[in-house]
């Protein structure tokens, strides 16, 4: 996913030299075609990132197109004042890219775990923010948000994830159905944000076989948020699943609670995500999802219960 | 007739006072102390420095500015709406509801596009601006005046190591140098050499006295340099300048001039100094002559002041 993004910039960015990357100092290996190919059009700001996010905010306001890139939650958390105040507020055309949204950077600890990124930056305004589940979400967002004027938030996997979603235009603030329940007589509506798309795909897999209908939609956008996916199948599902790799307050799920909450339908909503600590675990994304119970088995599990019951 | 011709740096740095006095007292907002402080640095910049259009807000040549010290705001109000941007009449909406001039600088009004308020934001985004100039070969320059205080936010540092290293020499940063910020003296704070600090940091460095138009119009004029760096003008000026009994006391930082004594002394000791050829828009023959009674007005907590524990110890020894 995050290979393919730095290529889309590259495409982008040949034809538009307006179109800017700034790093933190990071990205060893990754940005180098970047800034091999486009060397007036990269910037590495140093470990710096307030610093990197208000020179983003100056260069969108002089008309460039802008991306921050860093991992974790340094494009965010590190310098959130810039991104409200200089970015969001001015309406400037900066795009940060987070590589390593939730446990992707599992094994390196807690500092690098991105796991309440999507409610922090959810709450502020005229900030969208996009979460794509596979590679073919994540280049079609980036080419759409560059040419969109205002704040963006783009919270990306890392690598090898598989294309799940064959989408060929990506439109923001939209929901994709992946799969329809069939016509089996039990049935639940799954939405997932970001790359745990993966493991809910499996998990789909699984419940499918074991007889039950799953409507499955990605939600690469997490705000604005799709209400009219959430609104029909409120009315037309028991059971609506949210799936992310993130703190259950405030992230996906919360957004898809605010909507439903609001609306007079049958569906209950079940939250899927960690469930409001800080990973202590050692080990890698894989590892930490089963952990918390959002692999595939952890996500089947948890959909089984809330039928039998 | 062009007001701008009218307006020299000494006229408009009259007026930006004469204003902030009034924009306090009626809106009984504070920070008048830093207005009259960064007085002399706005009327010499928007009377003889920035390029800019008052019929074209966005001209695309002009100088780009920013007063990142943006609880100074009044000044910059004053200064554009002098200028021609709006109708000075609007200056006494200052912070009343429904108004276009918040407290803190708000870019939703034409001459400023850039809001502030949290100190350290001025000059990434100066320095982001400056860059993009060189970018795009254009010629204009980025401004950004800051505080002394607001050089302890750790973005400033950020933004010097960067416009430094990708040599903006387009870049002017003003440091509006009162040696006093939210609580006390800035060396009773966090001890600070600045003009030390910046060339630590690879700038083109020039002090001067803060409150002389000629040092400051010398100074800004023009900024080329051979080595190619960033300049900052360490402009030293005395806080409250200009209202006696508000110079060099803490206490002004906050407190408005109130009616009575605070706001007519104040009016008055400004008319004794008033150039000939300007108007006070709002007391044209000053105030009534009213007794001061400062006993009470010297709040300044440098007497007071006690370092912290470890500190004391080691300047005990």
């Amino acid at each position: 996913m995050r290979d393919t993004v730095i290529r889309t910039l590259i495409e982008l960015g040949k034809r538009d030299k307006n179109i800017e990357l700034i790093t933190g100092d990071l990205g060893f290996g990754v940005l180098k075609s970047f800034w091999e190919t486009l060397p007036d059009q990269f910037i590495n700001a140093g470990i710096a990132e307030q610093n990197m996010t208000g020179v983003a905010a100056g260069l969108a306001l002089e008309g460039k197109k802008v991306f921050t890139y860093s991992i974790g939650n340094f494009p965010t958390l590190r310098c959130l004042e810039q991104i409200r105040n200089d970015c969001a507020y001015h309406n400037a055309n900066v795009n940060i890219i987070c590589v390593g949204g939730g446990y992707v950077y599992g094994s390196l600890g807690m500092s690098h775990h991105a796991t309440e990124d999507i409610a922090i930056l959810r709450a502020l305004p005229d900030v969208t923010v996009i979460c794509p589940g596979d590679p073919n979400e994540a280049a079609l967002a980036v080419k759409k948000i560059a040419d969109t004027q205002g704040t963006c938030y783009l919270r990306l996997g890392r690598g090898g994830e598989k294309t799940v979603n064959n989408i060929k235009e990506f439109e923001i603030g939209k929901a994709y159905k992946l799969r329809d329940a069939k016509t089996l007589p039990k049935k639940v509506a799954i939405f997932s944000t970001g790359a745990i798309l993966e493991e809910t795909s499996l998990a789909c897999d699984m419940l499918e076989k074991a007889g039950v209908g799953v409507e499955q939609y990605s939600f690469p956008t997490v705000k604005p948020i799709d209400k009219e996916v959430i609104n029909d199948c409120a009315g037309r599902f028991d059971n609506i699943f949210t799936v992310e790799e993130h703190n259950i307050i405030g992230g996906f799920g919360s957004a898809v609670a605010e909507v439903m909450a609001e609306l007079e339908h049958k569906a209950k909503l079940h939250r899927i995500g960690i469930n409001d600590f800080y990973c202590i675990e050692v080990g890698s994304q894989a590892y930490l999802r089963e952990q918390v119970g959002i692999n595939a088995e952890g996500i089947t599990e948890k959909v089984e219960g809330v039928l039998s019951e | 007739m062009d007001r701008k011709k009218i307006l020299n740096s000494r006229n408009l740095s009259w007026l930006i006072r004469r204003h902030g006095i009034e924009m306090t007292h009626l809106s009984g907002g504070s920070h008048i102390g830093a207005i009259l402080s960064v007085a002399d640095i706005m009327g010499v910049l928007y009377s003889d420095i920035l390029k800019f259009d008052k019929d074209n807000p966005d001209w695309e040549d002009r100088d780009r500015f920013i007063l990142s010290k943006g609880h100074a705001g009044a000044s910059v109000y004053a200064a554009i709406a002098e200028s021609g941007f709006f109708e000075v009449d609007e200056l006494k909406t200052h912070y009343a509801n429904g108004s276009r001039l918040s407290g803190h600088v708000s870019h939703h009004l034409p001459g400023i596009d850039f809001s502030t308020g949290s100190l350290g934001h001025g000059l990434p985004v100066a320095a982001g601006r400056a860059l993009a100039a060189k970018q795009d070969n254009k010629n204009f320059r980025s401004f950004v005046v800051m505080g002394d205080g607001e050089c302890n936010e750790g973005s400033v540092w950020e933004a010097a190591e960067f416009a430094n290293h990708f040599k903006l020499d387009n870049l002017v940063a003003i440091v509006d140098h009162n040696h006093m910020q939210s609580l006390d003296y800035c060396n009773n704070t966090l001890e600070v050499d600045m003009a030390k600090r910046w060339a630590g940091f690879g700038w083109n460095v020039i002090e001067v006295d803060g409150h002389n138009h000629d040092e400051l119009r010398n100074a800004l004029k023009d900024t080329s340099n051979p080595e190619n760096k960033p300049t900052v003008v360490i402009a030293h000026t005395v806080k409250g300048k200009g209202i006696s009994f508000m110079e060099m006391d803490i206490l002004w930082h906050y407190r408005f001039p109130h009616e009575g004594w605070e706001y007519n002394c104040a009016v008055n000791e400004l008319h004794k100094n008033k150039p000939e050829g300007v108007a006070d828009p709002y007391t044209p023959n000053g105030c009534p002559e009213t007794e001061a009674t400062p006993e009470n007005c010297r709040h300044t907590v440098s007497e007071t002041y006690r370092p912290t524990y470890y500190t004391r110890e080691v300047e005990d020894r």
